[in-house]
C-alpha cells in the first residue's frame, strides 16, 4: 500500500514539474536558428507568454526585454524614432551648435560613420555608456526593483544600474546639480496606476545620446514614460529636450514595447572590459582598417 | 596537389552586400562586400566583448602560413545561435566562410559560418 502511494506521488510530481523542466531544458543546437537563451543558457520563450492578466497597480517589478524580438532594442544606427539613415523625416532639429557637435563626433554607424581609425566614440574605450544611451543603444534585458522611495533599474547593457527617486524630492534645476553624472539625477512619479514618468538631468556631456553620436549639453532633460499596458507588456516613450543642441524636444522612442520575462530569467553578463576592448582594437579593429594601417 | 591537411584557400569572391549589421559600436566601414571561404586550423577562439573573434592558420597557394582572423558578433548574441565559448578548440580543422573582407587587405573577415571537423555547421543564418 505504501509502495503504491509512493509510486503515485512520484507520478504526480513528474506531471507537476514536467512543464517547468521542459521550459528550462536546453535543446540541441540548430545552426542558423535563433533560439533565445538567458545567462544560464536556458531557453527563453519568445515572444514571452501572454497571460492576458491586467497590470498590477503602480508596479513595474520584474525582468523585461524588447519585444517581439530580444534584439529589437539594439538600435545600432540610432533610436527607433530617429535612426541616422539620411531620410528627411529622421533629421533631428539641430541647433547650429548641435549640428557642429554632432559632426565632431565620429561614430561607427549611421550617415556620419567613419572607419575605426577616426572613431572617437567614448564607449569604444569603455567610458560608461551613460544615460540615455544605455536605453538608446543595445537596450537588452532590464530589471525593475521598487520600494516606496525608489525605483531601481538594472541593465544587461554594460551591467549598470540607475536609481530613480520617488520620495517627493524635487528634480534639481539643470544649472543647480551638485556635479554632472554619467547617469544623471532622476526623479519619478506615478501619474496614474500604470504610468510612471521619470525626469533626468545633470548628465555628463562626455556621453553620446545614441550610437551614432547625437550630442547633448549640460541642459539636457530626458523624460521617460513607462506605461504598463497590462501584466505582460510595457511601453517606453523617451523625450529628449536640450535647447542648446536641439530647437525643440524630440521623441527618441515612442511606445517602444518590452515584454515581461519569466521569473527564472537570468540576465546575461555584458560588460565593456578595458583589457578586452584594447585587445580587440589592437587585434581586429585597427588591422582591418586600411586608413589605420597607413598610420 | 597538396596534402589535404595542408590548408588552402577554397573559394574566392562573390559580390554580396553587407546587411544592416548589429556589430556593436565600432561599425563595419572597414569591411568590403566580398565573400571568401578558407579552410584552416584553429589557433584561438577569443570570446570577448565587444566582438568575439576566431584565429586560424591556413596556407596560401604558395605554401606560406597565413594567420587568419574571423570577426564575429558579441557573445550575448552568438549564444542564441548555439555558438558558445566552447565552440572551437585550438588544433581543430575548420572551414570558415567570411562575408565582408578587410579593406586593408589584411587576412581578416566577418564570419558568416564555420563548419566543424564533423561537418556540423555554426552560423547565424541570415542574421548578422
Amino acid at each position: 500500500m505504501l509502495n503504491r502511494f509512493v509510486a503515485a506521488a512520484i507520478v504526480i510530481a513528474g506531471i507537476v514539474y514536467a512543464p517547468v523542466t521542459r521550459a528550462q531544458t536546453t535543446p540541441p543546437r540548430q545552426s542558423g536558428k535563433n533560439i533565445h537563451r538567458d545567462g544560464w543558457d536556458r531557453i527563453v520563450p519568445e515572444p514571452p507568454a501572454q497571460t492576458g492578466a491586467p497590470a498590477p497597480v503602480r508596479d513595474l517589478t520584474g525582468i523585461w526585454e524588447p519585444i517581439p524580438g530580444y534584439r529589437d532594442g539594439v538600435f545600432a544606427t540610432g533610436p527607433k524614432g530617429y535612426p541616422s539613415d539620411g531620410k528627411p523625416e529622421h533629421e533631428l532639429p539641430f541647433t547650429p551648435l548641435g549640428l557642429k557637435t554632432w559632426h565632431e563626433h565620429k561614430p561607427g554607424f549611421g550617415t556620419t560613420a567613419v572607419p575605426i581609425a577616426e572613431n572617437n566614440d567614448p564607449f569604444d574605450i569603455c567610458d560608461p555608456i551613460g544615460f540615455p544611451r544605455v536605453e538608446l543603444f543595445n537596450l537588452r534585458a532590464i530589471q525593475f526593483y521598487q520600494n516606496k522611495n525608489q525605483m531601481a533599474i538594472i541593465y544587461q547593457n554594460d551591467q549598470v544600474w540607475r536609481n530613480i527617486w520617488m520620495d517627493g524630492r524635487e528634480l534639481p534645476k539643470v544649472d543647480d546639480v551638485p556635479e554632472p553624472r554619467w547617469y544623471g539625477y532622476s526623479v519619478g512619479k506615478w501619474v496614474d496606476g500604470y504610468t510612471f514618468v521619470v525626469e533626468t538631468v545633470g548628465l555628463d556631456e562626455r556621453t553620446w545620446i545614441d550610437n551614432v553620436g547625437r550630442p547633448h549639453s549640460d541642459q539636457l532633460k530626458v523624460t521617460e514614460t513607462w506605461h504598463r499596458v497590462n501584466h505582460d507588456v510595457m511601453e517606453l516613450t523617451m523625450t529628449i529636450d536640450d535647447p542648446k543642441m536641439y530647437t525643440k524636444p524630440w521623441n527618441a522612442l515612442d511606445k517602444f514595447k518590452l515584454g515581461l520575462q519569466p521569473e527564472w530569467f537570468d540576465i546575461r553578463e555584458q560588460v565593456c572590459a578595458v583589457s578586452e576592448e584594447l585587445d580587440y582594437t589592437k587585434t581586429v579593429a585597427k588591422p582591418v582598417d586600411a586608413a589605420a594601417n597607413k598610420k | 596537389m597538396r596534402n589535404k591537411l595542408v590548408m588552402t584557400f577554397l573559394v574566392a569572391v562573390a559580390l554580396l552586400s553587407i546587411s544592416t549589421s548589429l556589430f556593436a559600436h565600432h561599425g563595419n566601414a572597414a569591411y568590403d562586400s566580398k565573400t571568401m571561404t578558407v579552410k584552416g586550423t584553429v589557433t584561438a577562439w577569443v570570446w570577448t566583448n565587444p566582438h568575439s573573434f576566431l584565429k586560424f592558420d591556413a596556407k596560401d597557394d604558395k605554401g606560406n602560413v597565413v594567420h587568419w582572423l574571423g570577426e564575429w558578433n558579441a557573445p550575448s548574441t552568438l549564444v542564441n545561435f548555439g555558438i558558445t565559448a566552447k565552440s572551437f578548440k585550438p588544433g581543430e580543422e575548420v572551414t570558415v566562410t567570411m562575408r565582408g573582407m578587410a579593406k586593408s587587405g589584411e587576412p581578416i573577415g566577418r564570419v558568416e559560418k564555420v563548419v566543424l571537423p564533423d561537418g556540423e555547421e555554426l552560423s547565424m543564418g541570415n542574421e548578422r
